[in-house]
C-alpha cells in the first residue's frame, strides 16, 4: 500500500529528514549543554556577545545562513579547502552539510530553553552538592541536569522539530539532491511546483501528523515532571 | 582542635575583618545583626566564598592559605542553609543519601538509620521536598549533613525562617546533637533567646568585625558588650535536677550557687539542664531576707556596677558561686544600698526559666 501512497522520493525524503532531525537533536544537545551551562553561569561581560551569536539564527532568514555556510563550506570557501587539505569531502551539497546547517539553524532552540533551566537551577543547589562532598563533575550530572530535565525535553523537542520543518537552509545547502539531500519538506515543495496537489497532501499531512504526535507525547510526559523549583 | 580565622576582605559593600579562633567543641553561637557579616564567615570557613589572603585553618590542616584553597567538596564539613535546600528531583530519603554516598565507608561514623532516628524522620523518607514542611525540611537537611560524618558542622540560622512551632520541634533535635554527638557546631543566630539556650561559647560580630568570643555565661554578662544591655539581658546557669516536691509542685536545680525552685518538670533526677534568669527578675539584698515571697535566694559577691541604656536602670554583676549573675536595678536603689564592687549581697530571683 505504502508504495502506491508514497512514491519513492516521498519514503526518501521522509526518511532523510528523520535521520537529519535524530543526529541533529542529539548532536545539538551534546554541544549545546557546556555552551548554554557557561552562558547560565558566567560573569564574564562575553556573556551577552555569546547570547547575541546563539540568538542570530532566530532572525536571519534561513536563506541567508544557507548561502553564508555554502560560501564557507563551498570549494572556494577557507571551511571547503581547509577540508579539502585534510582530505575530506566536501560539505555543501552532501548530508553532513545539511547536518551542519540545522545545527546552526537551530541552535537557539536548544541553547535558550537550556540556559534558562540551569539558570533555574541556581547557585545554591550546587553549594549544597558541594558541602555534601560533590565534586563539580559530579555535581553537574546529579543536580543541575536532572533539575534541567526540562529544559533539556524542551530543547530537544524544538531541534528536533524545527530541523523537521526545515526548508531554505538544506535547500541552500544541501542542493534538493533526491535520496541525498533532499528531505520532505523540499519533496513537498517540488510536488507542488508539479501541481501535484495530492501528493503535497498526503506528505504533509504525514509530518504534520508526525510532528502534533511527538509534541504530544512530549508535554504529556513532561506534564509529570513538576516545576519546581531546585531546591525547597 | 580548633577553627582558625584570619580574614580581612574589604569590598565596597561590606567589611570581614576577623582573627580569631573558635572552640572546636560544643555550640559556638556565631551572633551579630543582619548584615554584620556572620554567613560570609561561615561561607568563607565552609569554602563556598573565596576571601582573598585569607587564612582558614581547622585542626591543624590548612583549608585556605596564599598558597591552597581546598574546595568546598573536599573539606570534612557539614552546612545547613537558612532556607531550605533539599534537592526538588530526590525524595528525603534520595537527599540523605546523597551525602552519604559521597563518603568512603571507612570514614562513616554516623549511620544512615542512626540519623534518621536521631532527627525522627522515619515517617518522612518517601517524601518529596515539597511534601514536608518547612521544619521538617530542615531536619531532613540537618541529617543530611551530618550523615557525611562532618568534623565541623555549621548551620546558618536553620530556625530564623521557620514559625514558633517549627523552631520548637527542631531545637530539641539539636540539643541533642549537642549532648550526644561531639561534633563541634558554629552556629549562626541573630535570635538571643536561640543562642541562650544552646550555645555554649559565643562569638559576637559586629560590622564585619569580632567583638568578643568566649563562654557564653560570661560575655552575656560582660557590661562593656551589647549583649548585657538587652531588653531580655540575663544569666545562665548549668544545673542538674535534684528533687521534686509534688506536693507544691516544684522541682528544685542544683547549681554551684545554691539551689533553684522551678515548676515541677517531668524530668528524672540528675538529669543535665540549663536555667535561665532574666536581670529584670533579679533584686538585690544586703541581708538574707527573712520575710519574702521569693524562694530563690542566692549569696554573692558584686563583681561591678554599669550604667545601663536606660539612664534610671544599673546593671550590677554579681559573682554567685564562680558564675555571673546580672540584675537590673535601679540607680537609687544601687545608691540607697551603697553598692559597691566586692561588697557581699543576697540575690533574688523572681523567676527561673528552665531552657527546654
Amino acid at each position: 500500500m505504502s508504495a502506491s501512497f508514497y512514491s519513492a522520493d516521498d519514503l526518501a525524503g521522509l526518511w532523510i529528514s528523520l535521520k537529519l532531525a535524530i543526529i541533529t537533536a542529539v548532536a545539538l544537545l551534546l554541544l549545546c549543554t557546556p555552551l548554554a551551562w557557561w552562558l547560565a553561569m558566567t560573569r564574564s561581560r562575553l556573556r551577552v556577545i555569546g547570547e547575541a551569536m546563539a540568538a542570530l539564527p532566530l532572525v536571519l532568514p534561513p536563506t541567508v545562513l544557507g548561502f553564508y555556510l555554502l560560501l564557507f563550506l563551498g570549494p572556494h570557501g577557507w571551511g571547503g579547502r581547509l577540508m579539502q587539505q585534510l582530505g575530506m569531502a566536501p560539505l555543501a551539497f552532501s548530508f553532513g552539510g545539511l547536518v551542519l546547517g540545522s545545527m546552526l539553524y537551530s541552535m537557539p532552540f536548544v541553547i535558550q530553553p537550556l540556559q534558562s533551566a540551569f539558570q533555574g537551577v541556581g547557585a545554591r543547589a550546587l553549594e549544597v552538592a558541594a558541602t555534601l562532598r560533590a565534586a563539580p563533575l559530579d555535581r553537574f550530572f546529579t543536580v543541575a541536569v536532572p533539575l534541567a530535565r526540562r529544559g533539556f525535553i524542551t530543547g530537544a523537542v524544538l531541534a528536533f522539530a524545527h530541523t523537521l520543518g526545515e526548508f531554505g537552509v538544506v535547500l541552500m545547502l544541501g542542493g534538493n539532491i533526491p535520496g541525498r539531500t533532499q528531505t520532505a519538506s523540499i519533496v513537498i515543495y517540488n510536488h507542488v511546483e508539479a501541481f501535484d496537489y495530492a501528493a503535497a497532501q498526503r506528505l504533509s499531512a504525514t509530518l504534520l501528523i508526525a510532528c502534533f504526535v511527538l509534541l504530544l507525547i512530549v508535554y504529556a510526559a513532561n506534564r509529570r515532571v513538576p516545576e519546581a523549583a531546585a531546591v525547597a | 582542635m580548633s577553627l582558625a580565622l584570619n580574614i580581612d576582605w574589604s569590598r565596597p559593600d561590606f567589611q570581614l575583618a576577623v582573627d580569631c579562633e573558635f572552640p572546636a567543641s560544643g555550640i559556638t553561637a556565631l551572633f551579630g545583626r543582619s548584615g554584620s557579616g556572620k554567613t560570609t564567615l561561615l561561607r568563607c570557613v565552609a569554602g563556598l566564598e573565596h576571601a582573598p589572603h585569607a587564612c582558614v585553618r581547622f585542626n591543624g590542616d590548612v583549608w585556605q592559605d596564599d598558597q591552597q584553597f581546598v574546595p568546598a567538596h573536599q573539606r570534612p564539613l557539614g552546612y545547613v542553609f537558612q532556607e531550605s535546600s533539599l534537592f526538588a528531583h530526590l525524595d528525603a530519603r534520595g537527599n540523605l543519601e546523597y551525602g552519604l554516598k559521597r563518603v568512603p565507608a571507612a570514614r562513616r561514623r554516623i549511620g544512615f538509620d542512626q540519623a534518621v532516628q536521631f532527627m525522627g524522620l522515619e515517617s518522612l523518607l518517601a517524601h518529596r521536598a515539597n511534601e514536608l514542611s518547612g521544619g521538617q525540611r530542615q531536619r531532613v537537611a540537618i541529617a543530611r549533613a551530618l550523615l557525611t560524618s562532618p568534623q565541623l558542622l555549621l548551620l546558618d540560622e536553620p530556625l530564623t525562617n521557620l514559625d514558633l512551632a517549627s523552631r520548637a520541634e527542631i531545637l530539641p533535635h539539636l540539643e541533642r546533637l549537642h549532648d550526644e554527638l561531639s561534633i563541634p557546631i558554629v552556629y549562626v543566630s541573630h535570635e538571643i533567646s536561640e543562642v541562650m539556650r544552646i550555645a555554649d561559647h559565643v562569638a559576637l560580630i559586629d560590622a564585619g568585625r569580632m567583638q568578643a568570643l568566649g563562654p557564653i555565661d560570661q560575655l552575656l554578662t560582660r557590661p562593656d558588650l551589647p549583649l548585657a544591655h538587652l531588653e531580655a539581658a540575663g544569666s545562665i546557669f548549668e544545673g542538674v535536677i535534684d528533687e521534686h516536691d509534688a506536693h507544691y509542685h516544684l522541682s528544685y536545680v542544683a547549681i554551684a550557687a545554691g539551689r533553684l525552685a522551678i515548676s515541677l518538670r517531668a524530668a528524672a533526677r540528675g538529669q543535665r539542664v540549663r536555667v535561665r534568669i532574666d536581670a529584670r527578675d533579679v533584686s538585690l539584698a544586703l541581708e538574707p531576707p527573712q520575710h519574702s515571697s521569693i524562694t530563690n535566694i542566692l549569696p554573692g559577691r558584686v563583681i561591678d556596677v554599669t550604667d545601663d541604656r536606660d539612664p534610671a536602670q544599673r546593671l550590677v554583676r554579681i559573682d554567685v558561686g564562680g558564675r555571673p549573675l546580672l540584675a537590673r536595678i535601679t540607680g537609687r536603689s544601687v545608691a540607697q544600698l551603697a553598692i559597691v564592687p566586692g561588697m557581699p549581697l543576697y540575690a533574688q530571683v523572681k523567676s527561673v526559666a528552665l531552657m527546654d
